[in-house]
């Protein structure tokens, strides 16, 4: 049976087919067989880690917690020099200017990205706002947020900074950001579960020397990575840490 | 103005009355050990602190303590985390050149193997409704503690 591979939902379409090339890489380098497996909300994705399915996965630090606390992951690596941030946005037109501009019942338009979701809400405090006071409807992806915003039938949206800045020119032209996180500590970190203890330092080992080599580089690059740096188990308790305070 | 700690140690600081905004979307993040000796911030904590990186490791938390602040509010901090809870709170705290910045306050136990090996304080961008109830609210406990102190002395 192989190990299976799986990816935090929120991840670029762009870079779908990057994950099934890191695939093949990792088989080839580690001589162990992976299968990926992505799943298209987090929810499904929890439904395959409860029922241990997963043996390796590019997680979402909100997820980080219960894979480590409550199933026996342990960090492998964390993508260098990359971190989530989130970006809060209205439309370009509106006259909200500054977060604290933001009336309660405020129209909110968010994804199931979860910890984009928790750093959206947490800098919407200034204004006193929180999910009793404000309307909050769930989209399925960036593209959504933007255009909620762009029609106006939403107040603000939030956005991984990331993929707002993969929105085109077109669109965030129509947009205005309002406020973008400047936390860095927060980020996606790549976990193995129990049965792939025993080759945690081979495969951490390969990992981290990935971008030092041209093929390795070639494969991060379509993943939209830029290379690996080994994750302590330490460091991955204090973003667990971390995100228990947002 | 003279400063007294729990410790015995005092200093004296120029306390100056001016606020220093919250940086819009950041945190500010420290780690101190179990007695409150910080072992690691980020660079926003640098920032808003005014002290150097040096001037601020192995130093007590309290160095951070606007006069301001009523004792009876750390005194719940630590009451809550030592505990292993999470404890939040609206707090006024001193920069080195004496003025102040107001952050929202959120402290939990760094527990390992079932051990709390020290504590975490993620501070961000305070409400100003929730600033500006906690200012009387901490006038009226540090006017009691002063009774209380007179009364017991």
């Amino acid at each position: 049976m192989p190990y299976v591979l799986t990816v935090s939902p929120d991840f670029t379409p762009q870079h779908i087919a990057g994950w099934y090339i890191f695939n093949t890489w990792l088989q080839r380098q580690s001589e162990l067989a992976f299968h990926v497996e992505l799943y298209n909300s987090f929810n499904k994705q929890r439904e395959a880690i409860a029922d241990n399915k997963i043996d390796l996965i590019y997680a979402n630090p909100y997820d980080a917690a219960m894979l480590v606390r409550e199933k026996g992951f342990k960090a492998l690596v964390a993508p260098l020099g990359k971190a989530d941030e989130a970006i809060i946005a209205c439309n370009g037109a509106s006259q909200i200017q500054s977060i604290e501009d933001l009336q309660p019942d405020l129209k909110i338009v968010t994804t199931d990205d979860p910890d984009v979701h928790l750093m959206g809400m947490m800098m919407l405090e200034p204004a006193d706002l929180d999910k009793d006071n404000t309307h909050i409807e769930e989209v399925d992806g960036y593209v959504l947020v933007a255009k909620k915003l762009l029609q106006q039938n939403a107040d603000i949206g939030f956005f991984l900074k990331d993929a707002y800045h993969d929105l085109s020119r077109l669109i965030r032209d129509e947009l205005k950001i309002l406020i973008t996180s400047e936390i860095f500590v927060i980020r996606h970190i790549l976990l193995a579960g129990p049965e792939l203890q025993q080759h945690h330092q081979q495969l951490q080992s390969l990992l981290v020397n990935m971008q030092n080599d041209e093929k390795g580089m070639n494969v991060l690059n379509s993943m939209g990575l830029n290379g690996w740096e080994a994750q302590t188990q330490e460091d991955t308790e204090f973003m667990i840490d971390l995100m228990d305070t947002l | 103005m003279k400063l007294y700690y729990y410790d015995g140690t005092e200093r004296t600081v120029d306390i100056v009355d001016q606020e220093v905004p919250f940086p819009d979307g950041r945190l500010i993040v420290s780690r101190t050990n179990t007695v409150g000796i910080m072992t690691h911030f980020n660079q926003s904590f640098v920032d808003m602190s005014g002290y150097s990186e040096e001037e601020l490791m192995g130093k007590n938390h309290y160095i951070l303590r606007h006069p301001d602040m009523p004792a009876a509010a750390f005194k719940g901090l630590w009451d809550a985390i030592q505990q292993g809870k999470k404890w939040d709170g609206y707090v006024k705290n001193l920069r080195k050149d004496g003025l102040y910045y107001w952050v929202h306050a959120i402290v939990i136990p760094n527990i390992r193997n079932g051990e709390i090996v020290g504590y975490t304080s993620v501070r961000r961008k305070p409400s100003r409704n929730k600033i500006n109830q906690c200012i009387p609210l901490y006038a009226k406990m540090l006017t009691e503690e002063g009774e209380q102190q007179c009364l017991t002395s």
